[in-house]
This record gives structure tokens, sequence and C-alpha cells, in this order.
């Protein structure tokens, strides 16, 4: 079934009854060539990538609960490449492109709108490091532009600029990043896949990984065994638990980070704006919320719920920020269960054991990189070499030292990032 | 989250700055190879269920703390003195 605007109004004059599911529900095979452990975001995208730049549709995706209801429905919906390091910036340049041509692509809307992110700045220091960071984008072949006070006062008239402790100086803006409906990249990316034909298997948890003489056999599952020649761990929020059934260490450890939206408004917020002087980041959604965000609860957790102090610290910085904030009311909030990696940056690399492969370590990013974090995993598990645009997110970084990417300078604990 | 501080009692958690897994007692020697220190710096058991992890009463007595809790539910099982809990 593809969709067009004809068909939409085909349907719309004859009581949208030829609508069908957008994929498949099949029983598990007994045996694929590659298992995907994940149905998230991520493994979705790998699993449509697979099929559709490696001609691989021998794959079953493994997903415990439904699709879409892990933290790709539960994050910010926030998409940008204002990466600073080297490894990092090709990498998320390479994802918004594919972001950019993604809804032609899966045929599919995902509604993303590069309605612009600005990241403020309050102070000389921060705004060189604006600037630093602005270059290394322009020379990455992405986009930025520096505003200044004044440039910003007629864009964001909203905010706090003579704020006594934190006076705005200006922010770094990145016109084509923006935001998209998380849903919908789970279920372009799933139904893509599907019509590729990989089996996407629902209530279908992993409980153990068979490896025989240090290869990987397959997986058993709570639907029975299912055979494979490679496995692919893409579960990040639940990493160390399913890497553990290989016998593995992650380098990760699992935080909680809340999330919060206000009743609809009418627009307000035309951009994504973060603040410099306390973690908030906020941006209104299609439907008029508010949605916006702060620091980590700072404790390891799987809870998937926060504290109040959280709360009220994400609080005070978009009061601080935007005064007129404290007049709307929040309607719901929520925790998401988050990959720290001690540097901050994601793991897309090969383990110990041949034919399995971990996807990890996203940190508060992983929804941005969805499509190319699926597009160059694929490239690995395919080809078994690292695509050109993720040489750098190795495993073993940690152990020599080689290639770490702090992209904050926070240093290598893993709730600093 | 409440945390009872083994000097000062229950506590908020906002007293207190969190260091991570408790792993960090048991420091490898200079020597011990890459293999220990990577263990030590940078993996993580990461259970979701109980766990032992490293509080620093800041706000308050400037204790360290091996809290003993569940990450699942943040229940608080026990609380003791790094230096005891080390020995």
């Amino acid at each position: 079934m593809r969709f067009s605007g004809l068909r939409v109004l085909k349907e719309g004059l004859t009581g949208n009854k030829g609508w069908t599911p957008h994929w498949r529900d099949p029983e598990p095979r007994p045996e694929y060539d590659i298992v995907i452990i994940g149905g998230g975001g991520h493994g979705l995208s790998t699993a449509y990538y697979l099929a559709k730049e490696h001609g691989l549709t021998n794959v079953a995706v493994l997903e415990k609960g439904y699709i879409g209801g892990g933290n790709v429905g539960r994050n910010t919906t926030i998409v940008r490449a204002n990466y600073f390091l080297q490894g990092n910036s090709e990498f998320y340049s390479h994802s918004l492109k594919l972001w950019e041509g993604l809804e032609e692509d899966l045929n599919y809307n995902v509604m993303h709108s590069q309605r612009g992110i600005i990241n403020l700045f309050h102070s000389d220091g921060q705004r060189d490091a604006a600037a630093r960071r602005g270059n290394m984008m322009i020379s990455q072949g992405d986009d930025a532009i520096l505003l200044s006070r004044d440039e910003l006062r007629k864009m964001l008239p909203y905010l706090n600029y003579d704020d006594l402790r934190f006076p705005i100086y200006g922010g770094l803006y990145h016109p084509r990043g923006g935001t998209a409906r998380h849903d919908a990249v789970a279920w372009g990316y799933a139904r893509g896949a599907d019509q590729r034909g990989v089996d996407l298997i629902q209530n279908c948890e992993v409980t153990g990984i068979d490896i025989k003489n240090g290869a990987v056999r397959g997986v058993q599952t709570t639907r029975g065994p299912i055979r494979a020649r490679k496995v692919a761990m893409v579960v990040a929020g639940r990493s160390s638990q399913v890497a553990a059934m290989a016998g593995m260490r992650l380098p990760i450890e699992s935080h909680v980070l809340q999330a919060f939206v206000t009743e609809g408004l009418k627009p307000v917020i035309d951009h994504v704006v973060t603040f410099g002087m306390g973690h908030f980041y906020i941006s209104q959604s299609d439907k008029g919320g508010l949605v916006f965000g702060g620091d980590l609860d700072f404790y390891a957790s799987y809870a998937a719920r926060g504290n109040l102090p959280t709360v009220e610290n994400v609080m005070e910085a978009g009061m601080a920020l935007m005064p007129m904030i404290g007049k709307a009311r929040v309607l719901r909030s929520w925790g998401g269960i988050m990959d720290m990696s001690p540097d901050g940056s994601p793991i897309i690399d090969r383990t110990h054991i041949d034919g399995l492969y971990l996807n990890c370590g996203w940190n508060y990013g992983g929804f941005k990189a969805v499509p190319g974090s699926g597009h160059v995993f694929a490239h690995l598990i395919a080809t078994d070499r690292h695509h050109e645009n993720a040489t750098k997110f190795r495993l073993d970084r940690f152990r020599t030292g080689r290639g770490v990417m702090d992209e904050e300078g926070k240093g290598s604990q893993h709730n600093l990032h | 989250m409440r945390i009872t501080c083994p000097y000062c009692g229950e506590r908020d958690r906002r007293e207190f700055y969190y260091r991570g897994a408790a792993t960090d007692l048991d420091r490898p020697a200079p020597d011990a190879g890459e293999e220990a220190w990577e263990n030590f710096v940078f993996l993580r058991e990461n259970p979701a269920g109980v766990t032992r992890d490293l509080w620093y009463h800041e706000g308050g007595c400037g204790a360290w703390v091996v809290v003993t809790r569940n990450t699942v539910t943040h229940e608080v099982l026990e609380t003791r003195l790094a230096s005891e809990a080390r020995s």
C-alpha cells in the first residue's frame, strides 16, 4: 500500500475502509540469516537498510514489547547535526542527510520539521566556544550562523535577555536542525522493513544468546529458539542485560532522563531553543504542547520515572530563560532509560564473538541518530567493515584510550554527559 | 528519594553527590594491566535490580556512603560508611 494525496482523498470519501495494517504479524521462523534484537528506532532502521541497501531480507527483528513502545516513543524528538568532534560530526551530518530524504524514501510522513535550533550563550567565553563549534559544523558541510543579541531578539522576543545572572549574549543557529514525529519514524521504518520482507516479531523477548566455539549461533526467546548466523544487539536502555547473555560487560551505566509536556497552546515557540547556563531545552509540538527537558537525575536507574529535585531544577531553568513559560500548565512528565557511556558517545562495533554486533551507548542523543545509526550498522553487519562515517564508535576505545570522543570535555564518568 | 546517612540519618537525595557503582572501592594495583583498569574505570555490571553505589554527603557531614538500592523501584535497602564497607 502506497500513500499519496489521491489515496487519502479517495479513502476520505469512502469512509476510510480501505486502509490495511502497516506491517504483518508473522510467527517467528526457526532460522534467519540475521536476527536483530530490539525493535526500537535503531533496530528498525537497521533492518530497513539491510534490506534496502544490501538486499538482505532473511532478517527478523525481535521486540520484547511492541513497535514504538520504547525510547523511540518517549523522547523529545530533536534532530540536529551540530557536533564538534571528528567522529561524531561526520556521523550526525550523514544522519541529517538521511533525515532530509526520509519521507520520500519511506513513503511515510514523519513530520520532519527543519525549524532550526538555537543554542544560546551567556558569556564571552561561551560565544568563543559557539563560534568555534559553528566553524566546525560549517567545515563538515553543515550549516551554522552566529547570531548577535540584537539579531536573536528579533527571532526570539520572549526570552529573558537581561537576567542579572545569565544575560543572553547571542546564539548559535543551526537552521537545518529541528524536530520529527517520533512514533511515525518507528512506524515508517517498520512498514518499510516489512514491505521488503523483514519479519517484525513483537512480544518476543530474547532470553539467551547461543554461542559455540566463539561464534554466535542464534538466540533463545520467549517464543522459542531462533537460529541465526549473525545477531545484532540494538537495545539501548537494556544493553547491559542483553550483552550479559553473551558474557560481556559494557562500559554503560543506565540513567533516567525526564521530559515534560504542557497543555496544547497556540504557536509560541517556533524553533528548538537551548539554555546555555542550565540544562534546559524546549520546542513546541505540532499539537501545541511545549516539550522540554533538562538533566539526568544523576544516578543509575531503570525506573523509567524520575525524582522531584530534577523536576524542580528543570522548571527553574525554564523560568530563568523564558518567564512566560510559568503560565503554561504541565500536562505530563515521564522518564526514559539512557545508555550512558563514559565519553558521551555511542558504540557501533563488532564484538569479540564472531557474528555478534553491538549498537549501544546513545546517551541523550539516540533519536536524531535513528537513520544514520541504522544505515551504518546495516553496513557493518552486511560487510563486516565500518561505514566511512562511523569508524570511530569503537568498543575498545576505552581500553586503549585511542579515539575517546568526549564532546563536552567532562571526563570519563558515565553520569557526567 | 531519601538516603539514610550513617551519621546524619534520613536526608533528602539533594544533599548527596552521586559517584557511581561501588566498584570504585576496588581499585586495582597500578601494574594490574589494561584489562583490570578498563574493568575498574569503564566497565559496569549495571544491574536492573539491586546495586551498590557510592554517594558523597556533600551537603551534610562529608561522608562517603555505600548505598544498596534497587534501580527499578528506587528503594534504598541499606547504607554503610564507605570506610566500613571497604574493610
